[in-house]
């Protein structure tokens, strides 16, 4: 009888050991995964450093005032201005035109539409959203920029007092690739990631905040400007500011159709403009052991103003006390 | 609806003028013959313009009648409902615009031909295809998810199930600021440090790497979220059943966040199947078939599109477009795949 009883404890004991043991084992190895995160920020950040010293160091011109870029083993002198210029230009231009669109969808999707049709439009909204970029700017390049001649000499006649659309040389009824061709497929691009976080920020409201709002006579817009956009306003917030990090970051679809010129010019509808992350797709196959590693240290800035601006985006939501995390981001 | 039941004095009081559903059709069909009118006299001319001139007038006619009408407050809000309803269809627009052009101008060069063909005809030629292309994005796009998958799954184990302490929420947090990196930046830290510094050469390998960087946050996030929505009971009878933690996560709660995560897996892979930024900066160019992504430049669907996409020969842009339609369908498929799954999905109850 009693020999009975110990086998059992000790396998039950031996059992509550390994299970332990494995505890341990477990818990240790996810921690080693969470700590390969850190690792990971940390090395993109000393990389890109490291090796963007060399270029920094055989500029001999300054790196941030220089607009021009001219970087080879023994011509280096380059400089971020222009490209720092062209990629805020551009992306604050983009984020205009789509973030009350982006906010006009998701008003429709969460209070207007019937259910039914909410959950396809929000199917097709994320589906916009995985359209690869290299696509948008195919399509950008071939389909759009031909078309938007017309609305660009449109603005330049009519709206030419504005600096922005001001076009001294006629210029802008002609095909060209400019910031402003640019920033009209960064919209485009940037419209179902706005629209989907925007959304599902929206979709957090109160219900009860809406129904007393109605209650009380509200018609439905007043409904949506007193009781749904008011709680909402720092999610809308950081919804852009994402926007704005895809944006300024964003590569391929920006590099074929932007005109790839060294200036700053506030004149968005002639050919020219160009961004930190275009200029790098588009010398990189040029570039000698200096010239790369002058790509890597504008990469560097974009790494950092992108940083800051998505910093921004979650400090804004950790202010406010609410949380929203989308996956369709 | 009931108070028209209780008296007939108080409902008539209390009800406004409303303007009924066919008042407002006719308003806007006249509005819209009306700009058709406009464009055949007077100078107006072309399609865009017509649907924007018939857009404002529609919502201006539907505007003022619903001011007579119903008053001041109702007419705002039937202009928020019209300008949200232009906001969606803006949005959609393009893509119907996009996928019918590329559809348009892809399906002329696409064929099996061109699926398994390698590109060592060169540009003036007609033939040639985009194979080596294709194997050499599903060899880098699998290994990066071989390493994502697991360490991503990993990291969601740790943050939502240790994570009551301070390296969890510092991770969480981290994810997310990964979430922002641009895709370029991942390929350029590759170039600097798995290229530049460590003296290795162009490879799919190295485009795989860059590829891991980016997916790696969006599978933690969404393989998160499913597994918070694991109901907190499954765990506590496993536990009564004397099953330690470890295996109650590896039996019980990963099965059943299972499908949510091949969701999740699935769209990570969409996202960077069309990444063409970090690829090409370290995946180097290849027109021939390299079956290993270890050694040797390798081609990719993106970057193959993106090269031919600015060349001189009319032969190349085909060949882009088609290239273009062969991608746009593989991330449709892998996205509608992964919307289907989400049904079958008991965690998701939305």
């Amino acid at each position: 009888m009693s020999t009975v009883e110990t086998t059992l404890d000790t396998t039950s004991l031996r059992a509550s050991q390994s299970g332990r043991r494995g505890d341990v084992v477990f818990r240790r190895l996810t921690l080693a995964a969470g700590s390969l995160v850190f690792v990971v920020l940390g090395a993109i950040a000393v990389f890109l450093v490291v090796k963007a010293v060399p270029s920094l160091r055989a500029d001999t011109t300054s790196f941030w005032a220089t607009k021009t870029w001219s970087a080879s083993v023994g011509s280096a002198s380059f400089g971020i201005a222009a490209l720092v210029f062209g990629t805020v230009l551009t992306s604050v231009l983009a984020l205009v035109m789509a973030v009350p669109v982006a906010l006009g969808v998701a008003i429709y999707t969460t209070e207007y539409a019937p259910r039914r049709l909410s959950t396809l439009l929000g199917y097709l909204t994320d589906m916009l959203a995985a359209v690869p970029s290299i696509v948008y700017g195919l399509w950008g390049l071939y389909l759009l920029l031909p078309h938007l001649t017309g609305v660009q000499s449109f603005l330049a006649k009519y709206f030419g007092w504005i600096p922005l659309f001001n076009d001294p040389g006629g210029r802008a009824a002609l095909f060209s690739k400019s910031i402003f061709g640019a920033a009209v497929v960064l919209a485009i691009m940037i419209l179902p990631i706005v629209a989907a976080v925007s959304r599902e920020v929206l979709r957090q409201v109160d219900p009860a905040q809406k129904e007393a709002a109605l209650a009380l006579g509200a018609t439905r817009w007043e409904m949506v400007r007193l009781s749904v956009l008011p709680p909402s306003r720092s999610g809308i917030i950081s919804a852009t500011m994402l926007g704005l990090g895809r944006a300024l970051g964003e590569t391929i679809a920006v590099a074929l159709v932007i005109g790839d010129a060294f200036s700053i010019s506030w004149k968005v509808l002639p050919s020219g403009g160009n961004t930190i992350a275009a200029n790098i797709a588009n010398l990189f196959g040029d570039a000698d052991s200096i010239g790369r590693s002058a790509l890597i240290a504008s990469g560097l800035v974009l790494f950092v103003l992108t940083l800051a601006v998505n910093l921004g985006a979650r400090y804004i939501i950790l202010r406010s006390g609410t949380e929203e995390r989308s996956s369709a981001v | 609806m009931s108070a028209a039941s209780t008296g007939d004095i108080g409902a008539r009081g209390l009800r406004q003028a409303s303007l009924p559903n066919w008042a407002v059709a006719a308003t806007a069909i006249g509005a819209t013959l009306l700009t058709l009118l406009l464009f055949a006299v007077t100078g107006f001319q072309g399609d865009a313009d017509f649907l924007v001139v018939a857009t404002l007038l529609v919502v201006v006619a539907v505007t003022a009648a619903s001011w007579i009408v119903e008053g001041r407050r109702r007419a705002i809000d039937r202009i928020a409902t019209n300008l949200t309803l232009v906001s969606l269809i803006i949005t959609l627009l393009p893509l119907g615009y996009v996928i019918g052009y590329v559809v348009k101008r892809g399906h002329v060069r696409f064929g099996w031909g061109f699926l398994t063909g390698d590109a060592s005809l060169g540009p003036s030629a007609l033939g040639g295809g985009i194979g080596h292309a294709i194997l050499g994005t599903l060899e880098q796009v699998l290994i990066a998810t071989a390493f994502a998958l697991p360490l991503g799954v990993l990291v969601a184990i740790f943050i939502t199930e240790y994570g009551d302490n301070r390296m969890a929420t510092a991770v969480r947090f981290l994810v997310d600021v990964m979430t922002g990196i641009p895709s370029i930046v991942a390929g350029l830290f590759v170039l600097a440090f798995w290229i530049i510094a460590l003296n290795q050469g162009f490879s799919g390998f190295a485009a795989s790497i860059a590829l891991t960087i980016i997916e790696l946050p969006i599978v933690v996030r969404t393989s998160e979220e499913m597994i918070r929505l694991v109901p907190m009971a499954l765990r506590e009878a496993s536990y009564a059943l004397g099953i330690p933690k470890w295996k109650t996560i590896i039996r019980v709660v990963l099965p059943a966040a299972s499908t949510g995560i091949t969701t999740g897996v699935m769209l990570a892979v969409a996202r960077v199947i069309g990444e063409t930024a970090p690829v090409l900066l370290v995946a180097g160019n290849n027109f021939f078939f390299n079956r290993n992504p270890f050694s040797g430049d390798q081609a990719s669907l993106p970057v193959y599109i993106f090269q031919n996409a600015q060349s001189p020969s009319a032969f190349n842009v085909q060949r882009a477009w088609a290239a273009a339609l062969t991608l746009i369908l593989i991330v449709v498929v892998l996205y509608v795949a992964a919307r289907l799954l989400t049904r079958r999905n008991q965690l998701a109850g939305r």
